[in-house]
């Protein structure tokens, strides 16, 4: 196995991708999206419980693969309990940690650094940021699915 | 080109070596690794001399067609309609104005179903393709059924992937204006009983278009012996060029259709009152063509020739049933499409590995794998997988390449387990 392929997927990734969290429908939901990757036929919808400007639960479901998986996993995570601003914040340095060749460590994205060998792997990016652009699109209304192929 | 026999036992009865020879990326190096090129469904590498016969167009010749009087007009000519020429040697079709130059099997087929299909069609009328049609053979018959209110009826496939004979008899009713279907399924390898396919449809009156995309590689296309009345086909899946491919057609439904695309090089006179077209295969080539992409693909159908569909096909069958053999030994792997009848491609599941880490780990392995739906979405809803990896072969693969493969995997499997 070469390094960058170590390095893509890394025990976490692995752990999450095989066991993820919260993929479940919620009870309760106040925001919801779907995404869809039309490049490898991906979905995932994203499910939201907002109030007093806070997470209180984020959810997904679908099925895609191990990068895709297990980044809606950690991002579930990441959202449940945070401010709505500080969780846009995350997804900001997310998409720059992923994207950005050049980009300096994240420590506010804590767990979330494990994805970071993905941008070794320019097409597999999408793959790691559908769940984010789903909870974007989820936050800020719009009915219609996001798509990768979509603008940003 | 002579076929070079080889030991018995693990080596191929043909040896590819002296064609490999003729592909000069096939000696780049991916992540340190030799290439091992097994995408050849999505396209083809491209031979010296096709890579020459670009270069010499380009170097020698380049001028527009049809057009002006001077000698490098009167070459590029002669040899845009030298490469026609060669197309219908090599489909054994019976005149060279049946050989419309176009972009590719997708534009082939939009042509007919915008030029052909739309002004036939009535609503509740039918057009009849199989579970297995790409994309490019589905698309433009829904947006000819969305334009005129007619409909789209699907021949299922077996749990093999097998075209269905009798469900295809089925469906054939006096409301079907077209049959439209693939020679060679990309997504499974299932070759269709064309000439069958084309006999059934033309007993019932109907025209049958079919997507030769795949099939002009790995099958000896006939479209005499066929009868089909359209034939579609890209350059580039057969070791030509991108941005160049072939609409062959009969003369008798060219010509009783309209024009595709409005421009020069397809009008006889022109006024603002009105226009006169030009005769066939004129009238379907709008604008300058693709000059230097039908000399390659000329040059592309000359190197096939001399390699021999024959030898190809016997390699390509070894490459496939050592493939599928060695590929089944490791444990949580489905090969999905094993009909009887099938050519140059196996795809496959891996238990709790999606195709795109497959493709991911075999790519760092330098084997080089489709992964995905294809272009093929209801195909994977018909299996109910969300895609698969795919390994498609060309004559200038080896059994080394499908042990990269097997092994890349492997590991693929043990890293996930």
């Amino acid at each position: 196995m070469t390094a960058a392929l170590r390095e893509l997927y890394q025990d976490v990734v692995f752990d999450h991708a095989r066991a993820p969290r919260n993929r479940r429908r919620p009870a309760r939901s106040s925001h919801r999206a779907q995404g869809h990757n039309p490049l490898c036929g991906d979905k995932v919808t994203v499910h939201l419980d907002v109030a007093d400007g806070v997470i209180r639960d984020a959810a997904f479901e679908g099925e895609g693969c191990a990068i895709a998986t297990a980044s809606a996993s950690l991002m579930t995570e990441a959202l449940k309990g945070k401010p709505v601003e500080e969780a846009e914040r995350l997804l900001e340095g997310f998409h720059h940690m992923v994207t950005d060749p050049q980009a300096a460590a994240h420590p506010e994205l804590g767990k979330l650094e494990v994805l970071a060998g993905v941008r070794e792997f320019p097409v597999r990016v999408k793959c790691a940021t559908l769940a984010w652009h789903t909870f974007h699109a989820a936050l800020h209304g719009g009915h219609a699915p996001v798509s990768t192929e979509e603008g940003q | 080109m002579s076929l070079a026999l080889v030991g018995a036992g693990r080596e191929a009865a043909v040896s590819p070596k002296l064609w490999r020879d003729d592909f000069p990326i096939l000696g780049e190096r991916v992540h340190g690794k030799l290439l091992a090129y097994l995408d050849n469904a999505a396209t083809t590498q491209k031979p010296q001399a096709v890579i020459n016969a670009l270069a010499g167009y380009y170097a020698h010749d380049n001028a527009n067609v049809h057009r002006g009087v001077h000698t490098l007009s009167q070459r590029a000519t002669d040899a845009y309609e030298a490469a026609r020429a060669k197309v219908r040697g090599f489909i054994n079709a019976r005149q060279a104005e049946e050989i419309v130059f176009v972009r590719g099997a997708t534009e082939a087929i939009n042509l007919v179903a915008a030029s052909f299909a739309r002004p036939r069609l009535a609503p509740g009328d039918e057009i009849v393709l199989s579970a297995m049609e790409h994309h490019s053979n589905i698309v433009p018959w829904q947006l000819a059924c969305a334009a005129t209110g007619a409909v789209l009826k699907v021949v299922p496939i077996g749990d093999d992937g097998a075209f269905l004979p009798e469900a295809y008899e089925a469906l054939l009713g006096p409301r079907t204006k077209l049959v439209a279907m693939t020679h060679l399924s990309n997504a499974l390898g299932t070759v269709t009983p064309a000439r069958w396919i084309v006999e059934r449809a033309h007993a019932a009156g109907v025209p049958v278009l079919l997507d030769g995309a795949q099939a002009i590689s790995h099958l000896a296309v006939d479209v005499g012996a066929l009868d089909c009345d359209f034939y579609a086909f890209s350059g580039h899946k057969v070791f030509g060029p991108t941005g160049i491919g072939v609409l062959y057609g009969k003369a008798e439904r060219l010509r009783s259709m309209v024009p595709y695309q409005g421009g020069g090089d397809m009008i006889r006179t022109v006024t603002f009152e009105e226009s006169r077209f030009a005769d066939i295969p004129y009238r379907f080539e709008a604008g300058t063509p693709n000059i230097a992409g039908a000399v390659g693909l000329g040059a592309a159908l000359d190197y096939v020739s001399a390699v021999g569909m024959g030898a190809i096909a016997a390699h390509e069958r070894e490459l496939v049933a050592y493939a599928t053999r060695e590929l089944e030994r490791i444990p949580g792997l489905r090969i999905v499409g094993t009909a009887r009848e099938k050519a140059s491609i196996v795809s496959f599941t891996l238990e709790g590995v999606h195709p795109h880490d497959i493709g991911t780990i075999v790519d760092h392995a330098g084997v080089a794998i489709r992964a995905g739906h294809h272009c093929a979405m209801p195909v994977m809803q018909r299996f109910g997988i969300p895609g698969t990896a795919r390994a498609s072969f060309a004559l200038y693969n080896t059994l080394d390449e499908v042990d990269a493969l097997v092994a890349g995997v492997d590991e693929a499997r043990r890293m996930f387990r």
